[in-house]
């Protein structure tokens, strides 16, 4: 039976990578399900649902030559594949301001802590070198309501960040 | 009650023709329509592609949703939009395309034209949910789902309005 892994790949970034690894797992018979890449400091990343006839250690095997021709590194972790499953968001949640460590985990903490359940989250660096911005923006569920999270994030705007908390309201037609 | 049909059925991708005929037969495919939009999953709209049907006729009901401009219940028969302001993003769904949700550039404010099943002809003017709802269904009178008007979700500032 075939099993789902977790494959991430790191490395730096170039034209191609994506096809190579994809067509190398497809010729030797995968499968893939959701993935996520991100060019995240000129890095590439991706991690990618991989459904695959065999274990880690083959797998590992067949796209050892990709990492040593590409400069990548592979990381493969046997998971559950529960497709079909997406939870629905209903608040979103922009951040940004002046660059500063401690931004994500101070705001996610507070979130956490009213309640904010996080099922997407994307950061960027924008600005220059001299005057980096940090800007964020997650979306998630509100298990206590919006209300509880715009309180819990008041005290940032003395802080000098921007938070904007939208409710999104999915449409069904 | 009418079955959903789902994407990548091709009758999703057809566009429906008009009805002609204002009879019996056409107010109980309504009544059969709004049947199997109500019972089914929460949704505040269905067109008849979406039960493999290729005529012109779409059903909007936002009036259950709190906080909502409404008409109440709307059959839509051959509707055109004769004027659209503002555009605005917002999350959809789908009935005929399960477990995906994505954002949409709607119009925020749409003028229509459209008969209802008794062949009477009606203007409305639409905003805000409503006038996505209405979009999303007319749209799939012309054989378009949402997926083909996706707008990124990455860096996507999600401004409740945005005008033009």
């Amino acid at each position: 039976m075939k099993q789902w892994f977790m494959l991430t790949v790191v490395g730096t970034d170039r034209p191609g990578i994506v096809a190579r690894i994809t067509t190398r797992l497809f010729d030797n018979g995968g499968n893939l399900g959701e993935a996520s890449m991100a060019r995240l400091g000129g890095n590439f990343t991706i991690m990618l649902m991989v459904q695959y006839d065999g274990d880690t250690a083959a797998l590992q095997r067949l796209l050892a030559p990709l990492s040593a021709e590409l400069g990548l590194h592979f990381h493969i972790d046997e998971i559950e594949g529960r497709l079909h499953e997406h939870i629905v968001p209903d608040v979103r949640i922009s951040v940004y301001g002046a660059d500063r460590a401690g931004i994500v985990a101070q705001v996610t903490s507070a979130l956490a802590a009213a309640g904010f359940n996080i099922l997407d989250l994307e950061s960027d660096v924008a600005g220059t070198e001299r005057k980096p911005v940090y800007v964020m923006h997650i979306e998630g569920c509100a298990t206590r309501g919006i209300e509880a999270l715009t309180q819990a994030v008041a005290d940032f705007a003395r802080d000098g960040l921007d938070i904007r908390l939208t409710s999104i309201d999915t449409l069904m037609g | 009650m009418f079955d959903v049909i789902t994407y990548p059925d091709p009758r999703l991708k057809q566009v429906a023709t008009p009805v002609n005929v204002f009879d019996d037969a056409l107010r109980a495919f309504v009544r059969d329509l709004e049947q199997t939009m109500r019972g089914g999953p929460p949704s505040v709209g269905i067109a008849a592609p979406q039960v493999g049907s290729t005529q012109r006729i779409a059903i909007v009901d936002v009036s259950s949703r709190p906080k909502t401009r409404s008409h109440g219940r709307l059959v839509l028969i051959n509707p055109v939009i004769t004027r659209r302001d503002g555009d605005v993003i917002g999350r959809e769904g789908c009935l005929s395309l399960p477990d995906f949700t994505g954002n949409v550039m709607r119009a925020e404010r749409i003028e229509v034209a459209a008969f209802d099943e008794n062949g009477d002809r009606n203007t409305y003017v639409f905003e805000e949910f409503e006038a996505r709802a209405v979009q999303h269904e007319i749209d799939h009178l012309d054989g378009l789902l949402f997926l083909d008007r996706l707008v990124s979700r990455r860096n996507d500032l999600f401004r409740r309005k945005v005008y033009k």
